[in-house]
């Protein structure tokens, strides 16, 4: 039987993204140069320089907060909120208008498969905008007053750029906040093209600021005495440190931080569904998603089984160029990021586990990691207890649902969890044990403007989505 | 033929309220505890920092079973609570009245009021998922709920003006929607809470649902802070506290240490006579989130 089934290479056109050799900072509706050192962005599929992008420092810091402070004073927090809706719907629009340009350009900066940029990511930041600008003249009934903050200082992560920039944007302005963004320093760039896309919309100068820079640019942000909120995603390590420094302060904070979820199946779990969940549930975005189902745990008595399922499922994924539209694992975002999945799968080897990757061939320039699974893996193990954040998959067993529970929650992250059985009444109990903010049940990694996303315990606190995610941005929100 | 003599006074050295149980603190160090015009009223227990911990395992024991009453049962058991202390109000009255140095009839004021928070929050057993909590119009075919869910083991620095509406309406929030607290007592006004205390111990709160400690917030207060099994932290009892702001900081920074989800002291001790917002209860509250598709 010789039909080789080979994939023909089916690469998205580059051509519609036209990125600037050099990006300044965009403070108060124009770009401008910093006065740090700047730093370059590369595309991780192929280590290539894509721009040299201004870092900000303490003073240009404080001339966003400047702007920020006069746009929301003079402008934004005394616009009737019908009004600031309508730039919002701008906004999406544009999103809209612009999605495959948006899509190719964070590809191309993070390393994620064009297929998800195009089909989740650009759709859901388009969705986000709409939901939240909607809220902006109907405040009064959010449960929460209709009072904003003021300036909100936001730090973004990069694993989804211009989504978490959504998460953290559409509600701040719908609420009548100002806000100064730092976007990842390996992946500024869509929230540059972001910046763009304000100016295109005549949103007033100075409510949205985007600061580009490192660790150092966004302790700048959370130290500033002028900002009133602030809004992190990033490590629990990071969180922990912004939850001090605003200790005697009076500044609002919320934090979306790591996790390390469970996501259990049952022996009675719809199999095929449930080795795609798994498989979208730590694969999917090369597993740089903070709630990613990291830990399988698998009922002792189908385990076998189920592994042979998931074996022979990631043996079809397809690992590599992601701008090829039948990519599903891209590149890891960066050389950092690699060494951190490679000590960590080496602790994982080195603690006794058993490695498992399907055989593929990984390009020779970028920055790739194959998908892996660990087999006999406990719950001591630095594999099962620390974020990995890359496309690596721990496998562990139980007998009993209580089993399941105990191990699903003996971790200090709270993030999301998921549930594979057809069993209602099991779904609903085990719902409700789980210490966790999103529980997936019988599906994973799904999300929705409208959906409260956030954290228990040591993932963090605040919710973004959702009627819920107001309340982040508002005085009566506390 | 002896003389009459006055009547010695029974002095009484009250203890800590852990577990169900009334033990003395394990430091041995007691204080007195002085009416509002400087007299000897009674020896209160020093709580110490293994006081703290053992109350916080305490209140870690009982949180699961708590959490899994029903809503109409913990508001029926919090009910419970005020008719107590309406059984009991010539006692509370005059804890009351020697703490805070009120006319007699001030202090019943004052036990009205704690009765009548204690009815509104055990209405809100049942009330609050409602209010607070979401159905979601995704965009796909999910079914997608949103409901609020206890944050756990929360440590809870009483008010040290407002010994016992203001301890009620600190504790009250907390536990309605199923948390488990520890309570550190206004320092220098305990006795009301060593009153609720008794009265809790006769009713149908479970053991370690509740778990008071008599001291000093400053002292006890960073224990608690530090609690890598405390889930989060009301500071409101060291608002006008001399070194407070300063303690508050402290507590703030070492709570950062499991992300503990911290109220904030005010400046100044709120009016407890004023109805009370939700974030009492809603600051001790996580979103849990729930998906499962629909149609297939």
């Amino acid at each position: 039987m010789g039909i080789d089934f080979d994939y023909a290479p089916a690469p998205e056109s580059t051509g519609i993204v036209d990125i600037r050799q050099s990006y300044g900072l965009f403070v108060d509706g124009r770009f401008r140069d910093g006065h740090g050192t700047p730093f370059k962005t590369v595309n991780p599929a192929t280590e290539e320089v894509l721009a040299e992008v201004a870092e900000a420092d303490a003073s240009d810091v404080d001339a966003a907060v400047r702007a920020a402070r006069s746009a929301y004073e003079k402008v934004w927090s005394r616009m009737p909120g019908a009004e600031r809706a309508k730039y919002l719907f701008r906004i999406a629009r544009i999103i809209q208008e612009r999605g495959r340009e948006l899509a190719v350009l964070e590809s191309i900066d993070n390393g994620k498969p064009i297929r998800e940029a195009r089909d989740v990511d650009v759709p859901t930041v388009a969705a986000h905008f709409f939901y939240y600008a909607g809220w902006a003249d109907k405040l009064k009934h959010s449960g929460y007053g209709e009072t904003p903050l003021g300036v909100a200082g936001q730090v973004i992560p990069w694993n989804f750029p211009l989504l978490m920039l959504a998460w953290k944007v559409a509600p701040a302005l719908a609420c009548g906040n100002t806000v100064v963004l730092k976007p990842a320093e390996t992946t500024p760039l869509t929230a540059l093209l972001f910046a763009e896309i304000c100016q295109q919309a005549d949103l007033p100068p100075g409510v949205v600021n985007i600061v580009t820079g490192a660790g150092a640019t966004g302790q700048a942000i959370v130290d500033h005495q002028g900002v009133d909120k602030i809004a992190f995603t990033g490590s629990t390590g990071v969180g922990k440190a912004i939850a001090r420094s605003v200790a005697g302060t009076d500044k609002r904070v919320t934090l979306e931080l790591g996790g390390k979820a469970a996501n259990i199946v049952f022996d009675d779990a719809p199999v095929d569904q449930a080795v795609e969940g798994v498989v979208t549930g730590i694969f999917f975005n090369q597993g740089h998603v903070c709630c990613a189902g990291s830990r399988l745990l698998v009922q002792e008595s189908i385990a076998d089984e189920f592994l042979d399922r998931l074996k022979r499922r990631m043996a079809t994924l397809r690992v590599g160029d992601p701008l090829d539209k039948n990519t599903d694992v891209g590149a890891i975002n960066s050389a950092a990021q690699l060494a951190r999945i490679t000590e960590l799968t080496e602790a994982g080897e080195a603690e006794g586990a058993g490695r498992w990757s399907p055989e593929c061939e990984l390009p020779s320039r970028g920055f790739w990691f194959p998908p892996t699974l660990f087999t006999e893996v406990s719950t001591a193990h630095r594999i099962a207890r620390e974020e990995i954040f890359g496309p690596v998959l721990s496998v562990l067993t139980f007998r009993t649902p209580d089993e399941a529970v105990a191990k699903a929650n003996n971790t200090p992250y709270g993030l999301s969890a998921g549930v594979w059985t057809e069993k209602g009444s099991r779904i609903l109990a085990m719902a409700g044990q789980l210490r966790a903010g999103v529980v997936w049940a019988n599906t994973f990694n799904k999300f929705d403007p409208t959906s409260p996303f956030g954290g228990y315990k040591e993932s963090g606190f605040g919710r973004e989505g959702g009627r819920h995610g107001l309340a982040a941005y508002l005085e009566g929100g506390r | 033929m002896a003389r009459e003599q006055a009547r010695i006074d029974v002095r009484k050295t009250y203890k800590l309220y852990v577990g169900g149980a009334f033990p003395r603190s394990e430091s041995g160090y007691s204080y007195e505890v002085h009416d509002s015009k400087g007299g000897f009223l009674a020896n209160a227990s020093l709580a110490s920092r293994k006081d703290a911990r053992d109350a916080v395992v305490a209140a870690r024991k009982a949180q699961s079973g708590w959490a899994g009453r029903t809503a109409y049962n913990r508001g029926q058991v919090l009910y419970r609570v005020a008719e107590i202390i309406e059984d009991r109000r010539p006692q509370f009255v005059a804890a009351v009245r020697s703490s805070e140095g009120l006319s007699a009839s001030r202090a019943e004021a004052v036990v009205d009021a704690t009765v009548d928070r204690l009815v509104w929050y055990a209405g809100w057993a049942d009330k609050l998922t409602q209010v607070v909590g979401n159905a979601n119009p995704v965009a796909g075919p999910f079914f997608n709920l949103s409901t609020p869910e206890p944050t756990g083991v929360v440590a809870v620095l009483a008010p040290q003006g407002s010994s016992l509406l203001g301890l009620v309406s600190t504790i009250a929030p907390a536990i309605v929607t199923g948390n488990t607290v520890v309570v550190v007592s206004s320092y220098a006004r305990p006795l009301p809470a060593v009153t609720l205390g008794e009265a809790l111990a006769t009713s149908d709160v479970p053991g370690g649902v509740v778990n008071i400690l008599t001291g000093d917030a400053l002292s006890v207060g960073p224990w608690l802070a530090s609690h890598m099994d405390v889930n989060a932290i009301d500071l409101g009892g060291l608002a006008g506290v001399d070194g407070g702001a300063e303690a508050a900081v402290a507590m703030q920074v070492a709570a950062a240490d499991n992300l503990k989800r911290v109220r904030r002291a005010p400046a100044t001790e709120p009016d407890w006579t004023r109805e009370p917002g939700l974030d009492a209860m809603t600051d001790f509250l996580e979103i849990k989130t729930v998906w499962h598709p629909m149609g297939v």
